[in-house]
């Protein structure tokens, strides 16, 4: 590589990651502004934080909307995380044409728009009394082609030795998945994890039409009324939208890297 | 005896692979493709809530007349045609450059711009909404530096407010991309690209002799995958332009939700018109699928 092109590859990576990087720093100084400085153009922290949270959390339940955020993503993401493995372990491991055939149907799913579903569904689980419940969230979702997918591709690469060998110290089928496949597979469980807690914290459609009543509402909803006001208040939205930010900011961050090997898993 | 004992235990195992694989088998069956029947039962019949009865293609014809709705099929369209290819592009670009063995700082790099990913659909909506506000950041600046003299109102303005969704999704989106070229990348073995160095080829060649034909079937998956992400558009459309002014950004789930859930239910004809969507997705990933494979 030329020295001009190393400049030019420098320059383009280093405009990339400051676009990137610029509005998230934004909105963490916004957070801690009045909003008149926002509106002002004020691009550094301010020490107006805890007047706008006090704002924030006086006028909304904040609290609530959070607690049912982690709920129901971390049910969502331990019971998907299991069923997914489970069948992708099952679909490899025990391979023949029937379950092959079964394995492709279920990745023609992954063409159905959630639109389409979306209807059916939500007259379906009002009239069996799933609004506003933590079951109505995840159910959808708990077993999606991708995860399934992702976790067949992994089972792939599992030594059918080790197999062979936990049925002769006589380890029933259910126990070899429970403590050789778990312990083994634990980067494509990381990106699993990743995956599926921020689909699930970040689902915005499905929440939106099966939480009616206003305690049972998630973060993103949260988000999403607080600027539907006259006024905006920018410091106390902008410290919202930040709050809603930082759990899946927390995943992303330890666990990037396996995602990326989880990726490159399903890829292969 | 001892071969019937075995016959007996690798039955025994072909079942218990049934068994693992039925409970999420059952619920994809029960949460996707029943209710996919059922929309289908239902894009025949309309009514007003649950009063339904038999229409006939009646909802399919109405679809064709609604300009609201033929308005929000464009307008997915632009986004699709416009904002998958730019980012599809600039994904691709990163990642090779990021695969570049000479460069420092690549760790950093890449969580940068992999970094808006871990913003919620609604919370980066809503900050770009902020940013481009009439009396947003956007707008300081370029009165600050004399471009403008008051603010201009993108999101009230048809072609900047479309153009404002596609800069965010770009945003938002080029990083993930990114990542799964990078994975692509990783199978390629590095000695190919000094080996067509030293028989001369350019980086230019390099890259579309090498990376892309090795890197095809990652980029049919991720064009696949943004085009379906694409056409079923509803965060942006409802928080960055709530699908205003008039219409002019709205997006087909938006619309379809609002037919639902914000006036009196249309269940059969927002049924209709979800089948619309679900029909495209099918055909551009075949279409997708067909170029993917001939393009040798």
């Amino acid at each position: 590589m030329t020295k001009g092109k190393k400049i030019l590859a420098y320059g383009v990576l280093i405009i990339a990651s400051f676009i990137s990087i610029f509005p998230l720093y934004w909105m963490v100084c916004a957070a801690t502004n009045t909003s008149l400085d926002v509106t002002r153009g004020r691009i550094i922290p301010g020490t107006h934080l805890i007047e706008n949270f006090k704002n924030l959390v006086s006028q909304y339940n904040v609290a609530g909307a959070m607690w049912n955020s982690f709920r129901y993503a971390i049910v969502l993401t331990i019971i998907s995380m299991f069923i997914c493995s489970l069948a992708g372990y099952g679909f490899e491991i025990y391979h023949d044409k029937g379950k092959d055939l079964v394995m492709s149907i279920i990745l023609l799913a992954m063409m159905v728009p959630f639109a389409a579903t979306l209807i059916p569904l939500y007259r379906l689980f009002s009239k069996v009394g799933l609004l506003n419940s933590a079951i109505g969230f995840i159910l959808p979702t708990i077993s999606t082609p991708f995860l399934i997918m992702m976790f067949r591709q992994s089972a792939r690469s599992f030594p059918h030795d080790i197999i062979e060998a936990a049925r002769m110290d006589g380890l029933g089928e259910f126990q070899i998945f429970i403590r050789m496949f778990i312990p083994t597979m634990r980067s494509t469980y990381a990106a699993a994890l990743t995956i599926t807690f921020m689909n699930a914290w970040n689902n915005y459609l499905w929440p939106k039409v099966i939480m009616t009543d206003k305690n049972s509402i998630t973060m993103p909803m949260l988000v999403a009324n607080l600027k539907e006001g006259y006024v905006t208040d920018y410091g106390m939205l902008m410290l919202a939208v930040f709050l809603c930010t930082i759990p899946t900011a927390i995943i992303f961050f330890f666990l990037q890297k396996n995602f990326a090997e989880g990726i490159t898993g399903a890829v292969k | 005896m001892g071969k019937t004992k075995k016959m007996s235990l690798a039955k025994k195992q072909n079942l218990t692979g049934w068994g693992f694989l039925t409970p999420a088998a059952l619920l994809i069956a029960a949460m996707s493709f029943y209710p996919m029947i059922q929309a289908f039962i239902l894009s025949f019949q309309s009514g007003k809530g649950n009063a339904l009865k038999f229409a006939g293609l009646y909802n399919y014809q109405r679809m064709l007349k609604d300009t609201v709705f033929m308005q929000s099929v464009k307008n997915c369209f632009f986004y699709l045609i416009i904002q998958v290819p730019i980012m599809l592009v600039l994904a691709l670009m990163f990642a090779s450059l990021l695969n570049n063995k000479d460069l420092r700082f690549k760790g950093f790099f890449r969580t940068a711009i992999f970094l808006p990913c871990a913003t919620s659909l609604v919370s980066y909506a809503t900050i770009f909404r902020a940013l481009f506000a009439k009396d947003g950041l956007v707008n300081s600046i370029l009165i600050n530096l004399g471009i403008l003299n008051v603010g201009y109102d993108f999101l009230t303005h048809p072609m900047s407010a479309r153009i404002i969704i596609i800069i965010a999704l770009v945003w938002r989106w080029t990083g993930y991309n990114m990542v799964f070229y990078l994975s692509g990348l990783q199978n390629i073995e590095y000695s190919v690209y000094e080996a067509a160095k030293i028989d001369g080829a350019s980086p230019w060649q390099s890259f579309w002799r090498i990376t892309v034909p090795l890197l095809k079937p990652t980029i049919l998956l991720t064009a696949i995958m943004s085009t379906n992400g694409t056409l079923q558009l509803f965060d942006e459309s409802v928080n960055l332009t709530g699908g205003g002014p008039a219409n002019a950004t709205i997006t087909m789930s938006h619309y379809i939700y609002n037919m639902t859930f914000k006036y009196v239910p249309s269940f059969g004809y927002a049924a209709a018109m979800s089948y619309l969507i679900l029909i495209l997705v099918a055909i551009l990933a075949f279409i997708q699928m067909k170029v993917g494979d001939s393009r040798d």
